[in-house]
């Protein structure tokens, strides 16, 4: 089930991470979030199960908020927030 | 029960000894007059321990397609996560990153018959267990491609675009007579051993031999 407190579902830019291993997911979120303002949204698909952890971890270490995370049919759904 | 004292004359021990008054007399002057230097003061550290940025900080040394896989997965994921990320390259692990297209590199037979023996380039590695001439790497990169694991040209690509710092062992290219234009471009500024230390030795910093 996933839990959102999305405002809007304006993304700044999306990421179709899905089919990519370790660690290209976070590797190309990296890259993607510095394409978008503070503040803004950025929409990530991915379907490696490591990735849940790997988010998590990630938006511990660079600050950027995980707003939205789930799972629908083995896709992961992350909606991260720049710092 | 006390030792027992020789009594000596001063102005004998000192000719024994070779007691020059005159540098004796400089070196006294010297001291006195030397300048007192002004105490340096020493700003209290602006960031702490705490807010130092994290650091990752591999010696890169084996070269091999499964050590690279580590070096560059731990080092691409630290850049994206924001580490300062330097992989110091040396002995081995400096042959992946000569150009793909170089095949014998060095000046003598010696350096010669290292890349004769060991071709050089991200393309060209060998696994450290089950080589089999050629067919464990070809297995693995099979079992990469089809389970879509990124192989270590592209992690290379993604971690110098990720800002990771490549530092050449400056020692082993000469010793390996290899050249700053045999190697891939966007390598930082050969260095050695103390660079390294000094950056291992900082906060918040991991350290790995690979």
């Amino acid at each position: 089930m996933t839990v959102t407190n999305e405002p809007t579902t304006d993304y700044a830019a999306q990421l179709d991470a899905r089919g990519l291993n370790c660690p290209m997911p976070i590797v190309k979120t990296a890259q993607a979030i510095k394409t978008i303002e503070s503040g803004q949204l950025l929409e990530v698909l991915a379907t490696d199960p490591g990735s849940v952890a790997d988010f998590a971890a990630w938006s511990r270490s660079t600050g950027n908020e995980i707003v939205t995370s789930g799972e629908q049919d083995g896709v992961y759904r992350f909606v991260l927030r720049r710092k | 029960m006390t030792a027992p004292t020789i009594e000596r004359d001063p102005a004998q021990v000192e000719h024994d000894l070779g007691v020059d008054h005159d540098l004796l007399g400089f070196l006294e002057s010297a001291v006195i007059e030397a300048p007192v230097e002004e105490t340096m003061t020493v700003p209290a550290a602006e960031v702490s321990a705490e807010e130092q940025t994290k650091q990752l900080v591999i010696i890169n040394w084996s070269g091999e397609v499964d050590k690279m896989w580590p070096t560059l997965i731990m080092s691409s994921a630290a850049a994206a996560s924001g580490y300062k990320t330097t992989v110091f390259i040396t002995f081995w692990g400096l042959l992946p990153f000569v150009k793909d297209q170089k095949r014998i590199v060095g000046d003598n037979w010696m350096q010669k018959m290292l890349t004769l023996m060991q071709r050089p380039g991200i393309h060209h590695l060998k696994l450290s267990k089950m080589n089999f001439l050629g067919m464990g790497p070809w297995m693995v990169g099979k079992l990469a491609t089809k389970y879509n694991v990124a192989k270590p040209p592209e992690l290379l690509e993604a971690a110098q675009a990720m800002g990771v710092e490549f530092i050449p062992c400056q020692m082993t290219m000469e010793m390996f007579g290899l050249k700053p234009d045999d190697m891939i471009e966007g390598l930082g500024e050969p260095a050695g051993a103390a660079t390294v230390l000094e950056l291992m030795t900082q906060p918040n910093t991991a350290s790995l031999f690979i």
